[in-house]
């Protein structure tokens, strides 16, 4: 089959790899309609997460129609077309059952060196280095998904791949960013990020009982999307975030903080240039400006809710403020299995349509320009869906 | 756990004699060194022997320096059995000369046999503790009951599921087992082991038997956990190699970090408990070590036969045949 590998700091490869085959007795195998690029495969790309290997498979939002499963698996039927959670998760465990789907105990065989990186092990991850498993990812033509009576949901035909695909991961994790707010009616919400995950914790706010919405982005296409999604925007570039913030709230500050950017935050140039200098010393792994401005804008009393990826170590974190203001802080990887099927029924009913985020649509075979715009958001670029049965050139399409 | 007292407690003591020698070289050494006239009028040997004593001061006080320098001192403590050699070499030379004082050196060396003795026992004990073989300790946490988790674990035939170097083990009755374990290049170990103690949704230990080329012991304790939150499973191991080859091949099995393989087999066992069977990735399939990893895509099926630890064998009684379409 066809899959996208990484060889390499922005170096990918889309070659002939063996199939999958099914390896544990609750497998499924996908033969995969659509997948997508996500922000937090840039990093990858990037070469920021350790313990990538020359030859990984990419890719983890990914859904198709089930060709073939492993003995346990009664809940699928060949032919079903299901969306993958990118988290894998057993069902069984402690935090399974808890619904804390990516913290799985039994999903993550390379546990030790997660272990070693931060303390406990969280849940396999598909196409998302070693640490996380080592699973391979889904921008290929078919995937072995383990625990296959977990993970996938059945989605219904009327619905296009565009429409459910993105339950895989973005629309759940920025609900999950909005909800770790724990909204109340009249809320300010203010959202650092406004590329596909901080447009879904747009939405997802106000479906949730914010008043306000205030998105912060420099990128006039994701500032545009935000406003159409209801949010007032900040462009950092122009304005000073904290001032402007101070200036719609009277001084309060928002009553909630989303950090919908993670460890490759951009910043005005002397911030940015800091990180950038500590980052290529290794004096910090992470550049967590948007965590900072978050922090000290936020209301006191207020949530911080981190629902960007970040990867190890950051530096100058305002504690002073958490603490002396009474702030709280919530993260984590998205716990995908826990929304999918809710976030269906919202879908389903039209109060959301997720595929008005995508821009782009190529063939897998063009999945290396496809990062090249995504990473330098070129061409207005801001989601990217790949087709493994497009041929590479052939009706590539932008959607403005 | 039974296995510590017999190699941790004696190599504790033999380093604190060690200790104890260390301070009496350095002493000596110091006395010998500043006030030799009066360390040969003490011993009756003469007293134009001062530039010899002064030398052997220095002998004595570099002893004592390697000993506190070395956290296991055994190369130490045998330079100092040969330097007490030495000295009673030299004092019965001593016995020979003229104006020697025959009551004196008789008195000294006396003591230079007590000390020889005291650093002879010291250098053999530590010897002996580098010898002492492998320890591991680990712990998982798993959803079951302590009654669930002992079954399965009581039934040493199950091992072979989660402990990647266990071939098999066959229950000869009467608390006794065969094990056959994996060794490098190819290698098999075998040994009978019996059950030491059995105390039902507990502990269980057992140890090898007398005659077995390697003396392992082992024992695994159940707890239930806060909360009822499942069961704390606590395991010890004790490998000593007899000697030999295959004492060697045990060593080389749990390779330079015999916790983290434990921790692995407890991390197989909590997966074959919760899941059924053992999960791999794609990286995995030879291993989950570092240099084991291989690219996380998928693998030929000529790979696939090389893989270490299929899941399929593994898997316990899954009802039907899979299901598959050609593609």
């Amino acid at each position: 089959m066809k899959a996208n590998c990484w060889y390499g700091k922005t170096m990918l490869s889309v070659e002939e790899v063996p199939d999958p085959q099914i390896l544990n007795q609750r497998d499924a195998i996908v033969k995969i309609s659509s997948t997508a690029i996500c922000g937090s495969d840039l990093h990858l790309y990037n070469g920021l997460i350790p313990t990538m290997q020359r030859g990984d498979i990419l890719g983890h939002e990914f859904m198709g129609e089930v060709v073939e499963v492993g003995r346990e698996i009664t809940n699928l039927r060949i032919g079903d077309r299901v969306v993958v959670p990118f988290p894998i998760a057993c069902g069984n465990c402690f935090f399974c059952k808890e619904q804390m789907f990516s913290l799985c105990e039994n999903s993550n065989p390379n546990a030790w060196m997660a272990e070693k990186a931060f303390g406990h092990a969280a849940a396999g991850i598909f196409g998302y280095s070693h640490l996380t498993g080592g699973f391979a990812g889904g921008q290929a033509e078919y995937a072995r998904v383990p625990f296959a009576d977990v993970g996938p949901v059945k989605v219904p035909d009327h619905l296009s791949d565009e429409q459910v695909l993105f339950l895989s991961d973005i629309f759940p994790t920025g609900y999950m960013g909005a909800e770790m707010c724990d909204i109340q009616p009249g809320d300010t919400i203010a959202i650092w990020g406004c590329g596909p995950v901080g447009q879904f914790s747009i939405r997802s706010a106000f479906l949730l009982g914010a008043e306000r919405v205030i998105a912060i982005d420099e990128v006039p296409e994701r500032l545009q999307m935000a406003e159409q999604g209801g949010a007032e925007t900040i462009d950092y570039t122009k304005q000073n975030v904290y001032e402007a913030l101070m200036d719609k709230t009277g001084g309060r500050g928002p009553d909630a903080c989303i950090d919908d950017v993670g460890m490759e935050a951009h910043a005005p140039w002397p911030i940015e240039a800091y990180d950038r200098v500590k980052q290529a010393m290794m004096l910090e792994t992470d550049r967590p400006h948007a965590l900072r401005e978050a922090i000290m804008c936020c209301r006191n009393g207020g949530t911080i809710s981190v629902i960007g990826v970040y990867g190890g170590f950051i530096d100058k974190f305002p504690m002073g403020s958490v603490m002396q203001r009474s702030l709280t802080i919530r993260t984590g990887q998205a716990h995908v299995q826990r929304y999918m099927r809710p976030l269906l029924q919202l879908i389903e009913n039209g109060d959301i349509d997720p595929s008005f985020v995508v821009t782009h649509r190529m063939s897998l075979d063009d999945a290396p320009h496809a990062y090249d715009i995504f990473k330098n958001k070129q061409d207005n670029c801001i989601k990217v869906v790949l087709k493994p049965d497009w041929n590479a050139n052939g009706k590539n399409e932008v959607i403005h | 756990m039974s296995t510590n007292s017999r190699t941790g407690l004696p190599n504790t003591s033999a380093k604190r004699l060690a200790k104890g020698l260390g301070w009496f070289s350095v002493g000596l050494g110091l006395a010998e060194l500043l006030a030799p006239r009066a360390i040969a009028g003490i011993s009756g040997v003469s007293k134009e022997r001062t530039g010899l004593i002064r030398l052997y001061g220095l002998r004595e006080l570099a002893a004592g320096i390697a000993i506190f320098s070395q956290k296991k001192p055994t190369g130490a403590m045998w330079s100092r059995v040969a330097g007490d050699a030495l000295d009673l070499v030299s004092l019965s030379v001593a016995c020979t000369s003229p104006d020697a004082k025959r009551g004196r050196i008789t008195f000294a060396t006396a003591n230079v046999v007590a000390v020889t003795a005291l650093d002879i026992i010291c250098a053999k004990q530590l010897s002996n503790g580098s010898k002492q073989g492998i320890h591991a300790k680990g712990a998982c946490i798993v959803n079951s009951t302590p009654e669930e988790v002992y079954q399965f674990w009581r039934n040493f035939q199950n091992l072979p599921r989660f402990m990647r170097h266990v071939d098999s083990v066959e229950e000869l009755g009467e608390g006794r087992s065969h094990w056959k374990v994996k060794g490098p290049a190819g290698m098999e170990v075998e040994w009978d082991a019996t059950i030491v103690a059995d105390v039902p949704n507990e502990v269980i230990t057992w140890r090898t038997l007398e005659n077995a080329d390697v003396d392992h012991a082992g024992a695994v304790r159940f707890e239930r956990a806060a909360g009822g939150r499942g069961t704390i499973i606590k395991v010890n191991l004790e490998y000593l190699p007899v000697g030999g080859v295959i004492g060697s091949t045990v060593a080389k099995l749990f390779g330079e970090e015999p916790e983290q393989q434990l921790d692995d087999d407890l991390r197989r066992f909590k997966q074959v408990m919760e899941v059924g069977e053992v999960v791999v990735s794609d990286a995995t399939l030879l291993g989950s070590g570092y240099m084991e990893q291989r690219p996380g895509r998928p693998a030929a099926v000529d790979e696939l036969e090389s893989a270490e630890m299929l899941p399929s064998e593994t898997a316990t009684n899954y009802p039907s045949e899979g299901r598959t379409m050609q593609r």
